[in-house]
């Protein structure tokens, strides 16, 4: 495996040149993970992107870096210490220094001046791409070929004007390389098919294959780029993108298309999740399907909208007045995330409920790889209970709520003649009609609260990776689970039966799959990006948070790292340990 | 072809002996009936207050929705399925306070939605608070001292917000009522009907004998010009809004027909199938 990272100056093509890098390597066969790590010791217009690279699936960040392209002395001076002798490709440009105690090879290639030879100074970065290509060994056609694909619209000149400057910097590091103390070899991968994208393109993507053929939403870090992939993909299929004027408007817009039987969503963030909090009740008691992507960042407020949290889930479950049951669903990789993109669909249509696909920052943001497979389409469609014709003879008017075995009434969509029916915010009678009667408000409340039970025979809420009776067993959500996965592969390989749990859906709660799940192992680590323990708390909640579980918790916006994790969690068993004898 | 008995349902009213809104409610009805519709593709979003009962007495597919937000869930229902009749229904509390900043983007939005605002220029659900178009000096619960806020002008807001369709109507003048909320269906676009539906518990100012008295009829005035938004403006700053009829329209192309590629039939009928070669072209831009 290679961590591979560039830094420079915003505005330098530093994310193309890393996602030039992440593409061609994903063609080659490898798995890789591309991200930014914010920092906040990181200011003004430093910006870096960061590649890891293997042959085996790789879904969470690292500290350390073995290669790292330096466009400014900057770079070397913040990132530096992530190197561990490893490179440090620099341009000469800028004289670099090697700090004192760094433990890294320099090794400095004027691709300034390559870059002006070949008549423009912006190629440096394909210069630097190219070197990079020849240090990891990873051949240089498969740089041409993906600059061929990239850039073809643009036209010949500017395909060969790319791959002139790859080809340079291929050879000038090729030249240089007699003089590397380190150099890498990378396991030939094995030819897979696969693609890269970011969980919020899997949601959008699930989404769509779904038959999602609305959506609303005004535009908010980190989930932005569903609106915008959708507003790309939706004039191809006959759907629409409303920008709207507020988030209030998004997810009302949304339900008043779920009420006329479009598949419609929203996506958003901490903020706009707060605002559509009346209007989530809305859709719980007019039994109206609507689904939200909530990309969590950190709150509360405006908090740090660029940075990693988790800490909307109680907000998710339980906000806004009153008692209104909704279904939460977690993803933690590309392929649950498009999983989820469609399923949400069918839950709410079925349920007859707002649904949410809980993602957080890092998952929404950066690339991973998915086997092409994944993304299949078409994908299972499920309308639920919906009546499309009646009788000729039928007076009597639709029974819209009617109490039912499995507590979910068939509903009509407009246009169905016969079916009208008033769907109202305010307490209701079977028929829409409005009453304050106290027996049919316990039985309407009853009735909306215990349908969404029936959801965990449909789907499996909590997964488990490793043996049954570990020492310790990891859990999380989002992509906290994918960090808890890599981190108990350390554990492992340290001799510790690590296993690894993760929710699939956190509202209604798994109870009995958790308790069963969770029954043998010795020390349970829940491992949650908030500050209060929101999953801690869930737990606690169903009375399942005995002696062996523990938390650990991280509210600085960055994400966790497996090594970390790892390293938490051995201390915790080196300490129970010394508590026991 | 239905009928106005088709159009009522055998809700009993909550509305006070004498309100405005049992004026607008059967204006509305005759309008449906006058124009072809069905209750089975007519789509009615009330918001909440008084006016939000409206959903209660009129057979149809109706939506009873969170205070302020009837606009973005009409825009929901319309673009879920265009074949629909769908109409907004809310008061002045709705329209002008709580849910402005909806009001002013479904204006230059045009999507084809028909907006009635049942206007009494006080809050009633509540039991009587000062609206946004309460005239300044007013007395309620929540300004005893007499209103100290400039009114909001609604028409003379949607006529420079971008509106294609302004009406306004009186509930005592039905014939004239039932004729503006057919054009505003007609109107292909965002159809605005303000209508003078006067309070008769919270509101003795601005009663039915005092509308009587000041209310200008426009479309009796053959000289009135209403395709030029200038000219609209001036009469409104004149009147003080104090008129009906017509006010402003144009002819427009309707949001949804702008949309690109946007599917003619319901989405709401949509299979979700999309053909293979278009999801392979789709995969591309991840390869």
């Amino acid at each position: 495996m290679i961590a591979w990272k560039i830094g420079g100056d915003q505005g330098e093509g530093i994310d193309s040149t890393g996602d030039i890098v992440i593409h061609v390597a994903n063609r080659l066969g490898y798995y890789v993970y591309g991200y930014k790590s914010f920092s906040s010791r990181i200011k003004g217009g430093h910006t870096h992107y960061k590649v890891r690279l293997g042959t085996h699936p790789i879904q969470a960040a690292t500290r350390h870096t073995d290669i790292l392209v330096a466009l400014n002395q900057e770079t070397i001076e913040l990132e530096g210490s992530e190197l561990q002798g490893g490179v440090i490709l620099a341009d000469s440009a800028f004289s670099p220094v090697l700090p004192p105690g760094l433990d890294a090879q320099l090794l400095a290639l004027p691709m300034t001046q390559m870059a002006k030879e070949l008549g423009s100074g912006l190629m440096r970065n394909m210069i630097a791409a190219g070197a990079s290509a020849a240090l990891m060994g990873l051949g240089i056609q498969p740089f041409y070929d993906y600059v061929a694909k990239r850039f073809g619209t643009k036209g010949a000149e500017v395909v060969k004007a790319n791959q002139m400057a790859l080809q340079r910097g291929y050879q000038a590091l090729s030249e240089s390389a007699h003089t590397l103390k380190t150099t890498w070899t990378l396991t030939p991968p094995i030819p897979a098919d696969r693609l890269v994208m970011t969980g919020n393109d899997a949601v959008a993507l699930g989404a769509l294959a779904g038959g999602c053929r609305l959506m609303c939403g005004y535009p908010i870090t980190p989930a932005t780029d569903i609106m915008e992939s959708l507003v790309k993909w939706f004039p191809s299929v006959g759907g629409a993108v409303v920008q709207m004027e507020d988030e209030l408007g998004s997810i009302t817009a949304a339900i008043g298309a779920g009420f006329a039987g479009a598949r419609a969503m929203t996506a958003t963030s901490g903020p706009g999740l707060s605002l559509m909090q009346e209007a989530i009740g809305l859709a719980a008691m007019t039994e109206t399907p609507v689904v939200i992507v909530d990309t969590q960042r950190g709150g509360p407020s405006t908090g740090m909208p660029t940075k990693q949290e988790q800490s909307d889930l109680l907000a998710m479950i339980y906000g806004g007045h009153g008692e209104a049951p909704r279904i939460v669903i977690t993803p933690s990789s590309l392929e649950e995330s498009f999983e989820d993109g469609y399923e949400a669909f069918n839950l709410a249509e079925i349920y007859q409920t707002p649904v949410f696909i809980a993602t957080d920052l890092s998952l929404a943001l950066w690339q991973q790889s998915i086997e092409r497979s994944y993304v299949q389409n078409p994908v299972p469609i499920e309308r639920g209970k919906i009546v499309k014709t009646f009788g000729s003879n039928t007076s009597e008017p639709f029974q819209r709520y009617a109490f039912t075995a499995d507590n979910i009434s068939p509903r009509t969509l407009p246009g169905t003649p016969g079916g009208q029916y008033l769907a109202t915010g305010v307490e209701h009678a079977p028929s829409g009609k409005v009453s304050e009667a106290p027996e049919n408000r316990a039985r309407m409340m009853d009735k909306r609260l215990h349908k969404i039970q029936s959801i965990h025979s449909r789907r499996q809420g909590f997964l488990v990776q490793g043996p049954a009776n570990a020492d310790l067993m990891l859990i999380g959500i989002g992509s906290t689970a994918a960090v808890n996965r890599e981190a108990a592969q350390l554990l492992q390989q340290s001799g510790i039966a690590a296993a690894v749990g993760w929710f699939r859906t956190i509202a209604p709660f798994p109870h009995e799959l958790f308790a069963s799940a969770t029954q043998g192992s010795l020390h349970i680590l829940v491992v949650e990006q908030n500050a209060t323990g929101q999953i801690a708390q869930l737990i606690q909640m169903q009375g399942l948070y005995d002696q062996r579980f523990a938390t650990l918790l991280k509210y600085d916006g960055v994400p966790f790292l497996p090594e970390d994790v790892a390293q938490y969690a051995q201390q915790l068993i080196a300490s129970s340990m010394e508590v026991t004898h | 072809m239905a009928t106005l008995q088709d159009f009522k349902t055998e809700e009993k009213s909550w509305w006070c002996p004498g309100c405005g809104d049992f004026g607008v409610l059967a204006a509305l009805q005759k309008a449906l009936v006058k124009v072809g519709a069905e209750p089975a593709t007519t789509a009615i979003i009330a918001g909440i207050g008084c006016s939000g009962k409206i959903g209660n007495y009129i057979n149809s597919y109706n939506i009873h929705v969170t205070h302020g937000r009837t606009l973005p869930a009409a825009l929901g229902v319309k673009l879920a399925n265009r074949t629909l009749r769908v109409l907004a229904v809310g008061g002045d509390g709705d329209a002008y306070a709580i849910g402005m900043g909806h009001f002013m983007h479904s204006l230059r939005r045009n999507a084809d939605i028909t907006y009635i605002v049942m206007d009494n220029h006080v809050y009633g659900l509540t039991k009587g608070q000062t609206s946004p178009t309460s005239e300044t000096g007013f007395h309620t619960k929540t300004s005893p001292q007499g209103s100290i806020e400039a009114p909001v002008h609604p028409l003379m807001l949607a006529v420079a917000g971008g509106a294609t369709f302004v009406a306004q109507g009186f509930s005592s003048w039905q014939p004239q009522l039932a004729d503006l909320i057919v054009r505003g269906m007609e109107h292909h676009g965002f159809s605005l009907i303000n209508v003078i539906s006067p309070c008769v518990t919270y509101n003795r100012v601005n009663s039915y004998d005092w509308y009587k008295k000041t209310l200008v009829n426009l479309d009796e005035d053959p000289t009135y010009d209403r395709s030029s938004r200038a000219r609209a403006l001036t009469r409104l700053e004149e009147t003080d809004e104090l008129v009906t009829g017509l006010i402003y329209q144009e002819a427009s192309t309707p949001y949804e027909e702008k949309i690109p590629g946007f599917l003619k039939t319901p989405l709401a009928h949509h299979d979700g199938h999309i053909a293979q070669e278009a999801w392979d072209a789709l995969l591309e831009q991840f390869e």
